[in-house]
Parts: C-alpha cells; sequence; structure tokens
C-alpha cells in the first residue's frame, strides 16, 4: 500500500535524524514505547486479544536487565536480551493460562496475573521496593562502544527498535500472521480448517510478550532504572491508548500512537493529575468516535483515491 | 498461634469479603444483562465514599451550605448518586457501543476511571482521608463471647450481607428478576413480549454501580478515602469474578465471601501472599476448572 511506503520512509529519516533536533532520551523513550506498542498491537490488533497486563512483561524485563547488568556485570546487549527471554518464559506461562479464558475474560486474566509482578516487584528483595532498581549502568557495547554517549545510546536503541519493529512487522505478513488475522475475524472457522487456534494464540501470546520485553529492558538501560510504575496496570492501560489513537490492527499505528500519546503526556507534565484526566477523556473519545485510529483513518482516506 | 487471633483475622477478612462479594455482584448483574466488564466500578466505589466525605464535611466549605449529610443518609444519597451516574454513562456512551466487540465496553469504562481517579487525585490526598462521619452508635467494640470486634465492622459485614441476599432473592425470586432473567436469556424474545428491555439494561446498569456506591460508603468509616482506593480493588474482584465464574449471583457473592476470608487467614499464616493469594488461586481455578467454581463450560 502506498501510505504504507510513505509511511516506511518518514520512520527511517525522522528515526535516522530525530537527535539533532529532540532531546535524544526524550525520543529514546518513546521509541521503546512504541516498540511497546506494536508488540500488544500485535495481539490485539491482529488476533483480537485484549491483552490488560503487558505491563508485566515491560516492568519485569526492566527489573531482569538492571539486575544481571548491575549484580552479575553482564554487556548491556546481553541484558537487554536476559532480559526480553525472561519476558518470553513468563509470556509462555501467562499465555498458557490466558488462552483458557476468552474475550473479556481475557483481559481480566492478564490484568489479575500481572498484578503478581506488580506485588512481586513491590516485595522482592533486589528490586528496590517503590524505589525502583536504580544505579543501573549503560557499560560498552561489544565492548568498545561507549554507551554513556547518548547520541551512540540512541543509535543502539534505534537499531533495537527497528529489529524488534521488523520481527514484528514480519509476524504479521507472513502466512502464520493471516492465520492469526483468520483467528481474528473468526474463531470457530479458522479452528474447523483445521488450524490449532490455541497453538497460534500462544505463539503470538509470546512473541508480544517478547518484544514488550524488549521494549522494557531497553527502557531500563536507557534511563539506567528500572521503575515500579512500569509494572503498574496503568502502564497497561497508556499502552492500549497508544494503539488506540494510532490505529489498531495498523502496523505503524502504535508508533504514530505512541508519539501521539509520549508527547502529550510529556507537554501536559506540569499539569500533575489533570494529565490522567486528559488521558482518559482521549480514551473515552477513542472508543466512542475514533476507532480507527490516525492511521486507520490516513489509510481509509488513501483507498478511496 | 491462639484461636481468637485466627478468628478476629477471619472476621477481618470476611469484613474484606462483604465488599469483594458486594462489587463482584455488581459486575455480575451487569455482565449478565449487558455482556460487559465494568472496569469504572472500582471508581464508582470511591465515588460513594467521597459522596459519603464531601456531603459530611466539605459541602459548607465547596458549595457554601451549611447542612451536613451524616452517615444513615449517605447510605441512600451516595448510591443515589453513583447510580444516577451510572444510567447516564450508559444511556450517553455505552449505549452505542452494544454493535461492537465488548472489549470496547471495557475500553470505555477505563477511561472513564482514569478521569475520575484523575479528578479526585486533584482535590484529594492519595494517601487517604479518614471519614468523621462514623455514627455514634456504631463506635466502639462488641464482646462476642469469645472475643471483641470493633462495632461498625460487624455492623458493615450484616448490612452487606443482607444487601447481597436481598438483590439475590430479588432476582431469583420475583416477577422483576424474572423479567431480567428473560432479558438475559434472549433479549430480542423479551423484548417482543413486550417488555423494555432498553429500560432494564439502563437501569441494571445503574442498579450494579449504585450496589458499588454503597459498598464506598460502608468502606468509608474503615478505610481512608481515597482516590485510589477502588482501582487497587477491583483488580481483586476481577479475579474473584474469573474464580466464581459469573454464571450465577449466588456464585458471585460466595466466592467474594470465601476469598475475603481466605485473604484474611493468608495475612496470619504468610503475611507476604497476602495480596496475591487471591491471585493465585485464579491460576489454580484456571489450570483445573477454566469455566470458574460457579461457571457453566460453554
Amino acid at each position: 500500500m502506498m501510505i504504507n511506503r510513505i509511511l516506511w520512509i518518514v520512520m527511517l529519516v525522522a528515526g535516522l535524524t530525530a537527535p539533532f533536533f529532540a532531546y535524544p532520551v526524550f525520543v529514546m523513550d518513546l521509541l521503546c514505547f512504541a516498540l511497546f506498542a506494536c508488540a500488544f498491537n500485535l495481539l490485539l490488533g491482529y488476533v483480537g486479544l485484549l491483552s490488560f497486563g503487558h505491563a508485566a512483561f515491560f516492568g519485569a524485563a526492566a527489573y531482569i536487565t538492571g539486575y544481571v547488568i548491575k549484580a552479575w556485570g553482564f554487556p548491556p546487549l546481553l541484558g537487554i536480551v536476559t532480559g526480553a527471554a525472561f519476558s518470553m518464559v513468563l509470556g509462555v506461562a501467562f499465555g498458557y493460562l490466558a488462552i483458557r479464558r476468552q474475550g473479556i475474560y481475557f483481559a481480566m486474566i492478564t490484568l489479575a496475573l500481572a498484578q503478581i509482578i506488580y506485588f512481586m516487584a513491590l516485595q522482592m528483595p533486589f528490586t528496590g521496593g517503590e524505589n525502583g532498581l536504580q544505579g543501573i549502568p549503560r557499560g560498552e557495547l561489544f565492548g568498545f562502544i561507549n554507551l554513556n554517549d547518548s547520541l551512540t545510546m540512541y543509535y543502539f536503541v534505534f537499531a533495537i527498535f527497528l529489529t524488534g519493529f521488523c520481527i514484528i512487522y514480519r509476524t504479521i505478513h507472513s502466512p502464520f500472521g493471516e492465520v492469526l488475522q483468520a483467528i481474528r475475524e473468526n474463531e470457530a472457522r479458522a479452528l474447523s480448517l483445521g488450524y490449532d487456534v490455541d497453538r497460534f494464540k500462544l505463539q503470538a501470546f509470546v512473541i508480544s510478550a517478547t518484544m514488550a520485553g524488549l521494549a522494557g529492558a531497553t527502557k531500563a538501560v536507557v534511563f539506567q532504572f528500572a521503575a515500579l510504575t512500569n509494572a503498574h496496570w496503568q502502564t497497561s492501560g497508556e499502552v492500549i491508548l497508544m494503539t488506540l489513537v494510532g490505529g489498531l490492527g495498523t502496523v505503524f499505528g502504535p508508533v504514530v500512537g505512541a508519539l501521539a500519546v509520549g508527547s502529550l503526556s510529556h507537554e501536559l507534565g506540569s499539569f500533575g493529575s489533570w494529565v490522567q484526566v486528559i488521558l482518559g477523556t482521549i480514551f473515552v473519545i477513542c472508543v466512542l468516535t475514533f476507532r480507527r485510529g490516525i492511521v486507520g483513518e490516513l489509510e481509509r482516506i488513501f483507498s478511496k483515491r | 498461634m491462639s484461636t481468637q487471633v485466627i478468628m478476629a483475622q477471619a472476621l477481618l477478612g470476611l469484613n474484606v469479603g462483604v465488599f469483594y462479594a458486594m462489587l463482584s455482584l455488581g459486575l455480575a448483574v451487569i455482565f449478565g444483562l449487558l455482556n460487559i466488564i465494568n472496569f469504572a466500578h472500582g471508581a464508582m466505589y470511591m465515588l460513594g465514599a467521597f459522596i459519603a466525605l464531601i456531603g459530611y464535611s466539605m459541602l459548607e466549605e465547596w458549595f457554601g451550605i451549611s447542612m451536613e449529610i451524616g452517615f444513615w443518609p449517605s447510605l441512600i444519597v451516595a448510591p443515589l448518586f453513583v447510580g444516577i451516574l451510572g444510567v447516564i454513562i450508559e444511556r450517553t456512551m455505552l449505549k452505542r457501543l452494544y454493535e461492537l466487540d465488548h472489549i470496547y465496553g471495557l475500553l470505555l469504562t477505563f477511561g472513564i476511571t482514569l478521569i475520575l481517579q484523575g479528578l479526585f487525585s486533584n482535590y484529594f490526598n492519595v494517601s487517604g482521608t479518614p471519614y468523621p462521619g462514623q455514627p455514634e452508635s456504631l463506635s466502639g467494640v462488641l464482646n462476642l463471647g469469645f472475643m471483641y470486634f470493633p462495632t461498625y465492622r460487624l455492623f458493615a459485614i450484616v448490612f452487606s450481607i443482607v444487601v447481597c441476599f436481598a438483590t439475590w432473592y430479588v432476582i431469583e425470586h420475583t416477577r422483576l428478576g424474572s423479567r431480567l432473567r428473560a432479558g438475559v436469556e434472549n433479549p430480542q424474545l423479551t423484548q417482543a413480549f413486550g417488555l423494555n428491555v432498553p429500560l432494564m439494561i439502563t437501569l441494571t446498569f445503574g442498579f450494579g454501580c449504585a450496589l458499588a456506591g454503597l459498598a464506598g460508603v460502608l468502606a468509608a468509616p474503615i478505610y481512608s478515602v481515597s482516590p485510589l482506593m477502588g482501582a487497587d480493588l477491583i483488580i481483586v474482584v476481577f479475579a474473584v469474578v474469573v474464580i466464581g465464574g459469573m454464571g450465577s449471583i449466588m456464585g458471585a457473592i460466595l466466592s467474594g465471601l470465601a476469598l475475603g476470608l481466605v485473604e484474611g487467614l493468608t495475612k496470619v499464616i504468610y503475611p507476604p501472599a497476602a495480596s496475591t493469594v487471591i491471585f493465585f488461586l485464579m491460576v489454580l481455578v484456571l489450570l483445573f476448572r477454566p469455566a470458574g467454581l460457579f461457571g457453566k463450560e460453554k
């Protein structure tokens, strides 16, 4: 599609030049959330499963990455991979339980399971409780590239984002992805055609959890800090909002949504609790009148021509 | 460990359990007819507590009305307010989503939760404000023979259980309830018989919200009133609902009470697990009886 090609180019150009006209750490934060939202969108947008507990993967990976880098002296890349791998294992466990129920129950189960992770993050000895895990060194990539330089760090994060994005892109545009969409459209029919629906759902869930973990792990290295809020249900809500605003079930929607919601929260930072009121209002408006999201609307306009 | 400690914790657990029961009952009633999960249920509970608090101590300061609404009138006023808000939400917003996937209802009510929570966080301390209006007649402790227990808490337990069972009785054993159940079973057919199903849906949603508001008023004198009190509770109630299964009204009540007890006893046996024990039980139920203890396999 035309629009997708344009968005690819815009994303690459913007991603490569962003640190020259915006504060790099802020853009890195946006990139982490963009990858997180893409991972979430893989489930809700392409399989029709609403996970209300994705913050668990995002937050847990951040803690694990922070811990192995800080306490065991892992190099940054290996630390991030370890964090993502942990989220993968967690994804297998949560996915196995959650796909036993459908629809709204699926959302409630994932939310409740994520709450276990939240309480563990609050109570376990190594997590730093409400203060979070602080002082994670950024270290040196491959042993010689110093990541303390924010520009270097930025391109490292952008590379991780692109890797994750491409994995999700390939997943969607593969025969596997086609089956996922068939399940979303009509689960009973997909089942009757002989597809092992539960296995496909679980695989998609695990990929999504791993990518959410990758995003969370990267965020921990960027900020040198694994925060408790990363694992809070409100973060799960935020990622849903990003996906919704950008466009559910579109490839670039979550990226656009993360940019929009992330910048908005940043701009409104001085308003305190009003941010929540504003985000809630956007949520309500999106659900009621703007269900296609930004990219969804763009696609509709372009396809009319 | 003495029996007294265990009994005390069991009663305290039951105290939490009645709130679980009232909230999961409301969720189940709403789910039965609307097929949506009301995420804002926790916010409605919080709102109930805040209406009691504002009515008691802030009317003069905020609105210049020199009047105070005591605890007893609050038991009527707060649920009424919350119920009306529920009706407005259903009429203006939820109604538009019935044709869509039910997850949109959940997302909408999540947005409403954020709005309400954010609004109250602006004016009230997140760590909580104590409710000063606990009636004189319910203060102090009661001698139960084997132990002493705060009178108010005992009142909250008995009152909530009465409300829960009254709701159950109305739904299962009255003419009004039979119509409601017909609406759950087959809305089109019920409508064809001349019953106003959309009105039933609106009132049911309002009633479910009112129950949550009532629970909030009852909770106000026990826990301090905080903008976050509902959000923390509602996630546990979701787990309660998954464990019980939303198939039956009685199931929602019983699993709420039982899980409150379990949580209370866990506080004695192994305190760190108290905040997560219900979630772990949910995992067990999902493994061995995915439809829930009282749910029907579809």
